[in-house]
């Protein structure tokens, strides 16, 4: 304070003027480092949960009218009609669906490779990159591929190629079946969605559940085969509760991921998000909302994502729960 | 002979047996129980990954060889596993646009360009970031951080609705490349990744360079990149791949001449799949033009994607 009513009165040198904006730019030459960063967040992550909550219960809202300067009516409006659209209920039970039987499913899966590779020495890092390969492939190109095997072929009503995967089941003197064509049932479709799921979810969670194995201290299982206990016993009683931090981990964010499904059901039925003729049979919660998007209802679009996240919230609300009790240490 | 055998069993038959003797013949029977036991197991366990391994390649191989199948053959009611003849003219068919009535090759150059581009662009702001969170004091430094971090756990659908009116509405970006750029530049978890990077270089060095009179940027170009190259490297790879594989803002945002190579993939896909000209072959062969540059990269840099895969749980 006492410096500040003194300073108008001694005029400043060149060179105590240079310190003074170097200790100013000091001060704040953080934030200018960070500036890029937080104006993009502000605009694009910031601003986009106050507006979609804004919008989301402005009735009726549509971008294109709000340009236009109309104004909306604040309510639920826009809930009730992303609740009552007529897929609604079929969106949200396939979203459900899926993730309750892929998530198991693929994470019994990986821990078991996971502790097969934990237990070899030769051709393990081969085998490894294998795992990972789903990874680091294009969900719509593979969902593509997977179609491709699946699919049946008929010009003009005549069958032409059974795909690969009736040939493998002929071949073992089963009948074909209509997995992903315009005859097939709800049931092969989403037999084929799921196996597809598992494929792509698979590598991320071995690749987890390997880190988390190897990092468990060998002695444990010394100690548990002095004491002469069976390798089932070893892996319930040691490896699950050991790895239990990193399974809790790949159980969350499958469910996460799984509630999110759309580009693997895009990749093998395409946009409309079902078997030809079948359209929107297979629909999932983020389908709902691109359909309302690109209808232009775009407060409706908003309705629909703020119920998802609150879906995702209590999901995994309950998975911290459940693990908080379950997970060692 | 027999008499010589008889006395021979005899002498080794364990009439007189010893403690001692008994409890090393029940060691050497169980030692050998117990590797017969590791031996089947480990059959067991090569069986299991054999085959786990096979269904994992297989749609690779199925892509493969599809890709150079001729369309009768690919037609034909049993599928083969080898192709007769390698029809290589379907490579060069996903890039005409007469045959396919998609302009496949300038969607993947405009890939390239975002990819690169926004690539660049967020390891700029990224350094930047990570740089004033790891090294600088300044006020509300942990707010900051800590609200960066919250922006986390929000599901990425939650901020696409808005993006778009903004974007399209607001902006006027419709159809530009800024539109496929700007709004993902800032990644919180990568700004998080590269500042724990940061931390670990001693801060004395930091300080030293200050007393030499180094500037801050010299500082972060000299000493600071070059000491966390790999996970600079890991967020690059990770963006290009990002950038390679996204599929559903582009397709809200642009049309035709600037879209992603993802979106014109899946164009392919629903104009050769159904009616009376399907076309499988064209479509593996551009499966593969999108999913081979991306295993390459896999191959050759799989430490750096491993890394960082590992610690985020999300692609891209």
């Amino acid at each position: 304070m006492m410096e500040k009513t003194k300073q108008p009165k001694v005029p400043l040198t060149k060179a105590e003027k240079k310190i003074r904006a170097k200790a100013i730019f000091n001060r704040w030459k953080a934030w200018l480092y960070l500036l890029p960063a937080l104006a993009i967040l502000g605009l694009f992550t910031v601003w986009p949960i106050i507006n979609t909550l804004r919008i989301a219960f402005s009735n009726g809202y549509q971008g294109m009218l709000e340009v236009n300067g109309e104004t909306f009516t604040f309510g639920i409006e826009n809930f009730k009609t992303a609740i009552e659209v007529s897929g609604f209920g079929n969106a949200l039970g396939n979203t459900m669906l899926l993730t309750v039987i892929t998530v198991p499913v693929s994470t019994m899966l990986a821990l078991l490779i996971a502790v097969a590779l934990n237990s070899i020495k030769p051709l393990r890092r081969l085998l490894q990159t294998i795992f990972f390969l789903p990874y680091v492939t294009n969900g719509i190109a593979i969902g593509m591929v997977f179609m491709a095997m699946f699919n049946m072929i008929a010009i003009g009503g005549k069958a032409q190629s059974l795909g690969i995967i009736n040939g493998i089941i002929t071949a073992f003197g089963g009948s074909p079946i209509d997995w992903v064509g315009p005859n097939s049932s709800k049931v092969a479709n989403m037999a084929v969605l799921i196996l597809y799921i598992v494929w792509n979810a698979l590598p991320f969670k071995i690749l987890v559940l390997l880190g988390g194995l190897q990092g468990v201290n060998k002695q444990y299982y010394d100690a548990a085969r002095v004491d002469g206990a069976s390798r089932w016993r070893i892996f319930w009683r040691i490896t699950v509760p050991m790895l239990s931090p990193m399974i809790a981990y790949v159980v969350i964010t499958g469910f996460i991921g799984g509630f999110k499904e759309y580009t693997s059901i895009v990749g093998i039925f395409g946009e409309e998000m079902g078997p030809y003729m079948h359209a929107h049979r297979l629909d999932t919660m983020v389908g709902l909302i691109y359909d309302s998007l690109n209808g232009n209802f775009e407060g409706e679009a908003a309705a629909a994502s703020l119920i998802l996240f609150l879906i995702i919230f209590a999901v995994t609300m309950i998975n911290l729960y459940v693990s908080k009790k379950k997970v060692h240490y | 002979m027999e008499a010589e055998n008889m006395e021979k069993i005899e002498e080794t038959s364990p009439q007189p047996e010893t403690p001692r003797g008994m409890a090393e013949k029940d060691i050497n029977k169980t030692a050998r129980a117990q590797l017969v036991g590791k031996i089947f197991v480990q059959i067991g366990l090569y069986l299991f990954l054999t085959v786990m391994a096979v269904i994992v390649l297989f749609p690779f191989y199925w892509m493969l060889i599809s890709s150079v199948k001729s369309v009768a053959e690919y037609n034909a009611l049993n599928p083969t596993l080898w192709p007769k003849q390698f029809v290589w003219s379907n490579y060069a068919d996903v890039f005409s646009a007469e045959a396919t009535g998609i302009d496949l090759g300038r969607m993947f150059l405009n890939t390239v360009i975002v990819g690169v581009v926004s690539t660049i662009l967020s390891l700029i702001v990224t350094v930047l970031s990570a740089f004033a969170l790891a090294r600088l004091e300044f006020r509300g430094k942990n707010i900051v951080f800590g609200a960066m971090l919250a922006t986390m756990m929000i599901p990425g659908e939650l901020f696409t609705v808005t993006n778009y009116i903004t974007v399209v509405n607001w902006l006027d970006w419709g159809n530009t490349f800024a539109a496929l750029i700007v709004p993902f530049l800032v990644s919180v978890f990568y700004i998080y990744l590269l500042r724990q990077n940061f931390l670990q270089i001693p801060n004395e060095l930091y300080l030293a360079a200050k007393v030499d009179g180094t500037s801050d940027l010299k500082y972060l170009w000299k000493v600071m990149i070059p000491l966390s190259a790999p996970t600079l490297i890991s967020i690059t790879i990770l963006k290009m791949m990002g950038a390679w594989n996204s599929y559903i803002w582009p397709k809200l945002v642009v049309g035709d001449s600037h879209q992603l190579i993802t979106v014109g993939l899946r164009e392919l896909a629903s104009m050769f799949s159904v009616g009376n000209n399907p076309n499988f072959p064209v479509q593996m062969a551009a499966v593969v033009l999108v999913t081979v540059p991306l295993l390459i990269v896999f191959i050759c840099f799989r430490k750096y994607i491993m890394r960082g895969v590992s610690r985020s749980g999300t692609k891209g």
